[in-house]
């Protein structure tokens, strides 16, 4: 093993948009460590960092040659004589004597072992670094040395590539590698020597924290050191704070105010402008109200004569300016009087307008509340209004306001607090982290407007295939879901999908022409099956990824094929819970035993004759199922699967003797049966509630 | 403090030492100057190119009658372009702004990501906003394609916008009270602009008639990019070569802004209008592509020579 020695390799690139950063430091440690195991190189321990500006990968220690490897190179059979051997010998620089024997299934074979000398490590990097570095994947990249050049996914402007002190040559689009780093973009020196040690510590010289953890921390340090003794608390944004660490390479936190008079606007209204516009911190004051204070992350040391807080002042100033200008106007004119103007907003390119959308998820809200018994009068009046801000100004310049904005407007205008705050909510949940709508009029017009864009997109084939979904439908489909089991709403999605499909069916039949009914031999429509199969999938992965079910627990209940998604969930957990007893595991095999029977002979239906039971283990399962199935009833009276599954469990003994003593296979055919109606008839009661055949248990051997 | 056209010709002149042909605005409307043929049609093909140019910028909808202090309907760009970008395009671009006044160890700047796009004009590049305190200041973009066509030599284009700029050197909260020259003020020079093209664009334009405008626009442009279709490059090379396909990208731009109008006026319903951009995009593209055939008709030419 040769000496080793520390790698360093530095790409400077135009500002890299911060996001991709992280992303891109992995796949480089993916890539080197791919690299590294082609080459059979132990690199030592590795460090990867990044700023808008560079991407740095360092290795503490390649070894300076590959270690040499002995090969060994097959000759011909033995049985092919000293000829052959001689021949083989001479081809190989070696005597005779030198070759060795080797044994394989086809025989003995004359080898020799030659010794392959490891190659400059230097040398390999110089030649795979190119490639590893245009292989890192881009989410959107970019030529500029001309059609047909490297893509990267800005300019590559330097590299720095070095193995302990000298350089890994190399060329990428016209860049030759070299020793020297450059520092910030107008705090340092373009032309930084350093070594190994003194990295990071020269680049910090020339306005560059390379560290991203470093970077952070002065950004904590800096905003509690401007808070200290102002009673003002931040309003913690970690998404912000990692936007800002990738934004910059000097970060320094500063504090700014505006005029108190614009706390008059809805506090939405100035926190969307601070935050996502304008990517400032927010704070509240000691009574915990919006203060009129802001924080910036400046991308330099220190704002010396303050002109950096004075410019944000202003800029925050004009846009705050720009949101009341908006906030007046818009009043100028009711959102219900904007209903008709709907017509000339798109919904899709292919669907059509707002206008169409509304209607359709007016009669879907209707038909929920109808179905939770809540005032479908007020339900339709937030339907109606709820598109109406898409044309207001405010919400034409801060799009991310759609439905909070239409929801403070109707509240001004005097709606009824059902109405507005069901605008309000109705885009949550926006994500499968974020909460569902609150109140009841929120949850329903949420699952409506989401319900109808799947109506819509499916009936016109836009169905969601593999990785793509630009019209964000299956995040629609998991906000039903979520929104439906987190809000606990009792109703039978099966029945909803079904009219919602019915309705969309007539409406497209009568105004496009470019749509086909199409319904199974069932007489259901296809649409109404595929939305309901698209939803299940979400309600597979919901209970899987965010509830932590297992894939067995929800094949079990799904089977049983219930329509109501609180009631899944009710049985999942009860499932969950009594899949822990002793018993279960067991009867679970026991109940895939009885599947298998009842599957082997065609079973279908049939009702027991008591008469024809034997004593003994099948008189017992009888009387003890009999018993059981009651207890069963009355307990899903009030849908207590807990104690239903409990309840069952207790059949384990019975169950397990009857298989022991008792042939289902009676040579008379009315006993069979008989024995066959007895299974099928609990089989098919325990199944209503969850499938325990699909349970995977240790014992199953299918 | 520089005045308003002070900081003008300071731009202009620091890009003119820069190898840059100073042009006159283009004198078509256009939304953007990205849509002069100074830069959409110079992009195309090998030969290098470097111009700077102010240009004012109409886009109807985005009029206020002159009554907001950040809005205008018809705003000031000055626009560069550079082609091929040079390996130092930024630290030529903060050059520029320091040449303007702007001490660069007192303010803080970030370039942010922001990818530009013209589905009417088939072009798009990648780049960012230039933010200076808190203040967008520049647009600065590497361009990909334009017309629909792949560029041979990868421009840089840099867009300032003026009034925000300055507005922003000047520390005005209103674009009106920017000093344009001692004793001039912006609202002086342009408040009339802005009232009665408000008036006229939201209100009083005629529908009908910008219909026919728009198809007749259409429809010359069409007819000349057929006709330079159907010439042999070896017949009516002659011909090919000297073919106004300008005068058919004119037409081009006088669509695109009809477009516009209609669409300040409402008079464009949600089923019209991808269809009405994919009308201004074909011949947008047509024209490019033709563009590109001629250069490369006359490239041989000079090569042969």
């Amino acid at each position: 093993m040769s000496e080793t020695k520390p790698f360093l390799l530095e790409l400077g690139v135009e500002e890299i948009p911060h996001w991709m950063i992280v992303p891109a430091l992995g796949d480089m440690e993916r890539l080197f460590q791919e690299l590294c195991q082609t080459h059979q190189l132990v690199p030592g321990e590795l460090k990867f960092d990044g700023t808008p500006r560079r991407l740095v990968l360092r290795a503490a220690g390649l070894p300076e040659r590959q270690a040499d490897r002995v090969e060994l190179v097959m000759g011909p059979p033995k049985s092919a004589g000293a000829g052959a051997a001689m021949g083989f010998a001479k081809k190989n620089g070696v005597s005779v004597e030198e070759l060795s024997t080797e044994v394989t299934p086809k025989g003995e074979y004359f080898a020799v072992s030659r010794k392959i000398e490891g190659r400059e490590v230097r040398q390999i990097l110089a030649e795979a670094l190119p490639a590893l570095i245009s292989k890192i994947p881009w989410p959107k990249a970019m030529y500029w040395t001309g059609k047909g050049g490297t893509t990267f996914i800005r300019p590559i402007r330097w590299i720095v590539a070095m193995l302990g002190d000298s350089v890994v040559e190399f060329e990428l689009a016209g860049v030759k590698s070299g020793t020297l780093s450059r520092g910030h973009r107008r705090m340092g020196s373009d032309e930084i020597a350093f070594d190994h040690t003194n990295y990071e510590e020269r680049l910090e010289k020339n306005g560059v924290i390379l560290s991203a953890a470093k970077r952070r921390k002065r950004i904590q340090d800096g905003i509690k050191k401007l808070l200290k003794g102002k009673g003002l608390e931040l309003i913690a944004d970690d998404s912000l704070l990692d936007d800002l660490v990738y934004l910059t390479e000097y970060p320094t936190p500063i504090l700014g105010s505006f005029n108190p008079e614009f706390l008059a606007l809805p506090q939405e209204v100035l926190s969307t402008v601070m935050r996502h516009h304008q990517r400032y911190f927010t704070m509240r004051d000691g009574e915990g109200k919006m203060a009129p204070h802001f924080l910036a992350i400046m991308n330099m040391k220190a704002d010396k004569k303050g002109y950096v807080v004075k410019g944000n002042e202003r800029v925050l100033e004009a846009r705050f300016n720009d949101a009341r200008f908006f906030w007046d106007q818009d009043q100028s004119r009711k959102l219900a009087d904007r209903v008709e103007d709907l017509a000339n907003v798109t919904f899709q390119a292919k669907l059509g307008s707002y206008k169409d959308k509304r209607l359709g998820v007016e009669a879907g809200v209707c038909r929920i509340a109808g179905a939770l018994n809540l005032d479908t009068r007020l339900a339709r009046r937030a339907a109606e209004l709820c598109k109406t801000d898409l044309m207001t100004e405010m919400v034409k310049e801060l799009t991310e306001l759609q439905g909070v904005m239409g929801g403070l407007y109707a509240k001004v205008q005097g709606e009824p607090d059902e109405v507005w705050k069901a605008i309000y909510e109705h885009y949550e949940p926006a994500s499968m982290e974020s909460e569902v709508p609150s109140s009841d009029y929120g949850k329903i017009l949420s699952i409506a407007d989401k319900l109808d864009s799947l109506e819509g997109c499916f009936a016109l084939g836009m169905i969601p295939s593999g990785s793509k979904d630009p019209l964000g439908l299956r995040r629609a489909a998991q906000g039903i879901v979520k929104t439906i089991v987190e809000g606990r709403l009792r109703m039978n999605l099966r029945k909803l999908v079904n009219e919602g499909a019915e309705e969309t069916n007539r409406t497209f039949l009568r105004i496009r022409s470019d749509y086909k009914e199409d319904r199974a031999a069932d007489g259901e429509l296809k649409l109404a099956k595929q939305i309901w199969e698209f939803l299940l999938d979400r309600v597979r992965y919901y209970f899987r990824e965010v509830r932590h079910y297992a894939y067995d627990e929800l094949a079990a209940v799904l089977a049983a094929g219930p329509v109501d998604l609180v009631d899944i969930e009710s049985r999942l957990y009860a499932l969950k819970q009594v899949r822990q007893t002793e018993e279960f595991e067991p009867l679970a095999a026991a109940f895939k035993r009885m599947r298998n029977i009842l599957k082997q002979a065609g079973w279908q239906s049939g009702t027991v004759n008591p008469a024809l039971l034997e004593e003994g283990a099948e008189r017992e399962l009888f009387d003890e199922t009999t018993r059981v199935l009651a207890k069963v009833a009355v307990y899903r009276q009030s849908e207590d699967y807990m104690a239903s599954l409990n309840v069952i469990s207790s059949l384990k003994p019975a169950v397990d003797h009857f298989f022991d003593k008792i042939l289902v296979n009676a040579p008379d055919p009315a006993v069979r049966d008989n024995r066959l109606a007895l299974l099928g008839g609990l089989y098919n009661e325990v199944s209503s509630i969850a499938d325990f055949s699909e349970i995977v248990t240790s014992s199953t051997t299918e | 403090m520089d005045s308003y056209q002070e900081t003008i010709f300071k731009l202009k002149r620091f890009w003119a030492k820069h190898g840059c042909v100073i042009q006159e605005p283009y004198d078509i409307e256009v939304g953007a100057g990205t849509m002069c043929p100074e830069t959409f049609l110079r992009v195309l093909g090998p030969k290098p190119y470097s111009v700077a140019y102010v240009q004012p910028s109409r886009r109807p909808a985005d009029g206020r009658y002159g009554e907001n202090p950040n809005r205008l309907y018809k705003h000031s760009q000055l626009q560069v372009i550079l082609k091929p970008a040079p390996a130092n395009v930024l630290d030529l671009y903060l050059e520029s702004l320091e040449a303007i006044g702007i001490k660069l160890d007192q303010h803080d700047l970030k370039f942010e990501e922001d990818n530009w796009e013209s589905p009417t004009l088939g072009a798009w590049g990648i780049g960012w906003q230039v933010m200076m305190d808190g203040q967008e200041i520049t647009q600065f973009t590497y361009f990909q394609q334009c017309g629909g066509v792949d560029l041979d030599l990868v421009p840089a284009e840099l867009t300032y916008g003026l009034e925000r700029l300055i507005g922003f050197l000047q520390d005005r909260k209103s674009v009106y009270d920017i000093e344009w020259v001692a004793g001039t003020t912006y609202r002086d020079v342009r408040f009339r602009d802005e009232q009665q093209f408000s008036v006229y664009n939201f209100e009083k334009a005629d529908v009908g008639m910008l219909w026919k405008l728009f198809d007749l626009h259409e429809a010359e442009s069409q007819r000349l990019i057929d006709e330079f279709r159907g010439l042999d490059p070896e017949k009516d090379a002659h011909e090919k070569k000297r073919f106004p396909l300008l005068s058919a990208y004119d037409h081009v731009l006088n669509c695109s802004h009809t477009f516009n109008l209609l669409d300040a006026r409402g008079a464009i319903s949600v089923t019209e209008r991808v269809g009405v951009i994919a009308r201004v995009r074909k011949l947008a593209v047509g024209v490019a592509t033709s563009w590109v055939d001629q250069q490369n008709l006359l490239n041989a030419v000079e090569v042969a020579q």
